[in-house]
């Protein structure tokens, strides 16, 4: 401040011009300030606390021990790729050695079968929760659009969905386990089972608040707005394309922010009941391995999940905006 | 890489991707071993090993195809075969180890038991401890209707036949099941109320006070001695000498539909199980590090080293030799013989989860149903041809019959003979006899 202070008295430059800089920068750093010393207190707080709670497995780990862990993490995931190298190259040797003995073989290079690391289980996680969600959205939006312009068509429905809304992802998931057992029979399937369970759980929790939104959204558009389409008798299809959909994407939105936390956070819960790849698998793994590691492993998976959870949020965040933007040119 | 002389005789495996199901147990060994040193990938096998979070988990996703094959316990494939529980065809061909379980007590049990119980010379208690010696403890909850809870890992555990054979040889009633009454809780007439708990989660169930003691396979009881949380009492070892354990299951259909396959992996299975045992158990220390990477058991190396290296911690500080704690390859400790087959039907009748009394036929033929030792005998030749293993390590399939002489080493001293199934379960004073039905 001082140093700017000093420039300013160096240069050609009026008072205004400093006043306004210096009200800049302190704008700025009151924007970073700010969360600073949150995020400081926060990182205080933790060390303290957990230096003072001693499990049978040690003691809980504080944020230093997390650092360490995700070095660690890393180094265990470098290994990994050096000895999936290993395994593709004794593969590549023992197929030509068959295709010697055998022309007739058809040589297939077969995916490393080895541990999945962390970041392969981030990875996955993004993959499935993503797929779970879009699935979602498309059966939720035009549900919600459909529900919202017609008064019987909400009436029969809407029951159904306040019934299955609250229904937990645990609750869910054996049913869906059994029924993909059931109908999902492949001999070489392009899915593994094990995504397509974890994927229709986050479909069938995350779908509820994008339908009521949407259709909250939907029958609240202004009637003047509803009047303009009746006298311009716009069909069906131009009337939600000009009238319904722009004015409730803000709702729509919300319907789909709600519905990724939710997402996200059942994806973790299935991956974790149900041991299928992912986050919420390493996070279950570590818990039954009890070493003397697991926990600052478990607690570096729990802030990966919460930033990815953040993240993703505003992600969403940011393309609603860059809708609403489109719209109003 | 060559194609050596058994890969000519056996044929190329039908099916060369392979998922194997196991629980974070140090008896899963075996596999990881097969996967670590090669052996899967020289058999041309290429296998993914997942851990599951339970043993329904893993049964259910070997029975739906999401499991080529998995670690299980012994009475999983029988008790499936029977229709107790869930109703699929499983086999073993491969027996996957003797010993490796314990009983454990949380520390105020314990407590409550050692005045019971007898010293050494130096002060530390006489080995084997019987439940004798438990026996007041559970009588006084009960007398002050509070429930005596102890925990194992499945209802067709070896696990919950331990805890029971224990129990029962000390006077205390672990309850009777009644499936053909909708009962499976295995509670009725119990004096000790015995209810599932998934292995790893023995320690926090027990240190949460949910339970007052478990039976489970290493490295749960030696995690609970580290943690000081509770006291190992008893071992399988002291209960039944070199008892068959944890068996490896498939589907009877995968066998049929993928021969070459499943006389693979049995070859890598062998020779994983003789590695662990070999120059008088020379190569644990190394396999105890594979154990302990996170994808396998995953607790540390100090935890899974204190039962896999010969020793055995009961007490904290009273370490003792148990040179046979885990038996991998030794005593043909794969081979999967039908009397051991058949000493599991017997526990399932003795506390009721098969109903209706069976004749000794019977009992063979489950027994021939779920263990087979022709495809185990296929694969163990075929090393022996291709001078992998030495005939001396594998017994003469000549004249084997499959049933081991009667056994005797057991802690209440009652003699197991596998030809005669029905006697032996009328010699034990608890437990449902011939005839009988609840």
């Amino acid at each position: 401040m001082t140093t700017i202070a000093r420039l300013a008295q160096r240069l050609p430059m009026d008072k205004s011009a400093v006043t306004s800089l210096l009200a800049k920068s302190a704008a700025m750093s009151k924007a970073l300030l700010l969360p600073l010393i949150g995020i400081t207190v926060f990182l205080v707080f933790w060390s303290i606390t957990a230096n003072n709670i001693n499990t049978s497995l040690g003691k809980f780990p504080g944020p230093v021990a997390v650092v360490a862990q995700f070095d660690g993490l890393y180094q265990e995931h470098n290994a990994e790729r050096e000895k999936a190298a290993a395994f593709y190259e004794r593969q590549q040797v023992r197929n030509d050695a068959r295709l010697a003995a055998d022309p007739s073989y058809q040589a297939k290079t077969r995916k490393y079968t080895g541990k999945e690391t962390f970041f392969d289980q981030i990875v996955t996680s993004l993959i499935t929760v993503m797929s779970g969600f879009i699935l979602a959205a498309i059966i939720a939006i035009p549900m919600g659009i459909w529900m919202g312009l017609s008064k019987t068509v909400n009436a029969a429905v809407n029951p159904i969905v306040q019934i299955f809304k609250p229904v937990s992802p645990l609750a869910w998931l054996p049913l869906v386990t059994m029924v993909v057992s059931a109908l999902y029979v492949s001999p070489d399937p392009m899915f593994s089972k094990s995504f397509i369970n974890s994927m229709l759980t986050v479909t069938l929790c995350s779908l509820w608040p994008m339908v009521i939104n949407t259709s909250i959204g939907v029958a609240s558009i202004d009637s003047d707005l509803l009047n303009v389409s009746r006298v311009l008798r716009l069909s069906p299809l131009t009337h939600v394309q000009k009238i319904v959909l722009p004015a409730s994407i803000p709702l729509i939105f919300t319907g789909m922010r709600l519905s990724l936390s939710v997402a996200w956070m059942v994806l973790i819960a299935a991956e974790m009941l149900a041991q299928n790849p992912g986050l919420g698998k390493f996070v279950w793994d570590e818990f039954q391995n009890g070493s003397s590691e697991s926990l600052s492993r478990i607690m570096a998976a729990v802030i990966v999940i919460g930033f990815i959870g953040f993240l993703l949020d505003r992600g969403v965040l940011a393309l609603q905006r860059w809708f609403s933007w489109e719209k109003s040119h | 890489m060559q194609v050596n002389v058994a890969t000519a005789e056996v044929g190329f495996p039908e099916k060369e991707e392979l998922t194997f199901g196991f629980i974070k147990l140090t008896d899963m060994a075996p596999i990881a071993i097969a996967y670590e040193n090669g052996y899967f990938e020289e058999e041309g096998l290429y296998v993914t090993i997942e851990a599951q979070a339970n043993w329904k988990v893993l049964l259910d996703g070997v029975i739906d195809g999401r499991l080529d094959g998995a670690h299980m316990l012994a009475g999983q494939p029988i008790a499936a075969t029977i229709g107790y529980g869930t109703k699929a065809h499983i086999i073993t061909p491969f027996s996957m180890d003797l010993n490796g379980n314990a009983i454990t007590v949380s520390n105020d049990i314990w407590a409550q038991m050692k005045p019971n119980i007898a010293k050494n010379a130096d002060g530390k208690p006489v080995h084997p401890i019987k439940a004798d010696s438990l026996k007041p403890v559970v009588d006084k909850y009960n007398e002050q209707g509070k429930p005596f809870k102890m925990g194992m890992v499945f209802p067709v555990s070896t696990h919950n036949y331990e805890l029971r054979y224990w129990l029962a040889a000390g006077g205390i009633h672990p309850g009777f099941y009644a499936p053909h009454k909708g009962d499976t809780s295995g509670q009725l007439d119990a004096e000790a109320y015995l209810s599932v708990t998934p292995p790893p989660q023995m320690p926090s169930t027990l240190e949460a006070g949910t339970i007052y003691g478990y039976c489970v396979g290493e490295p749960w009881n030696q995690q609970a001695v580290f943690k000081g949380i509770g006291v190992p009492v008893v071992t399988d070892y002291e209960i039944w000498k070199d008892n068959p354990e944890k068996v490896f299951g498939i589907t009877a259909e995968f066998a049929e539909k993928y021969p070459n396959t499943t006389i693979r992996l049995t070859r890598a299975l062998i020779k994983a199980a003789k590695w662990l045992d070999e120059n008088n158990n020379a190569n644990r220390p190394a396999a105890v590090k594979i154990l302990s990477q996170s994808n396998y058991v995953g607790a540390d190396y100090d935890v899974i080293a204190n039962s896999m290296t010969g020793t055995f911690e009961y007490e904290k500080g009273d370490k003792r030799a148990v040179p046979d704690f885990n038996v991998f390859f030794r005593y043909n400790a794969t081979y999967p013989y039908y009397s051991d087959a058949i000493w599991y039907l017997t526990q399932m009748r003795r506390w009721g989860q098969i109903s209706d009394d069976k004749p000794d036929t019977w009992y063979k033929e489950i027994a021939a149903k779920v263990y087979r030792p022709d495809i185990y005998a296929k694969a163990a030749q075929s090393l022996i041809d291709d001078k992998s293993i030495d005939a001396k390590h594998f017994p003469d399939f000549a004249t084997e019959t499959g049933f081991k002489k009667p056994q005797q080493h057991f802690i209440d001293d009652i003699v197991y003979d596998g030809s005669a199934p029905n006697a032996y379960i009328n010699k034990f004073s608890i437990g449902l006899k011939q005839g009988d039905k609840l």
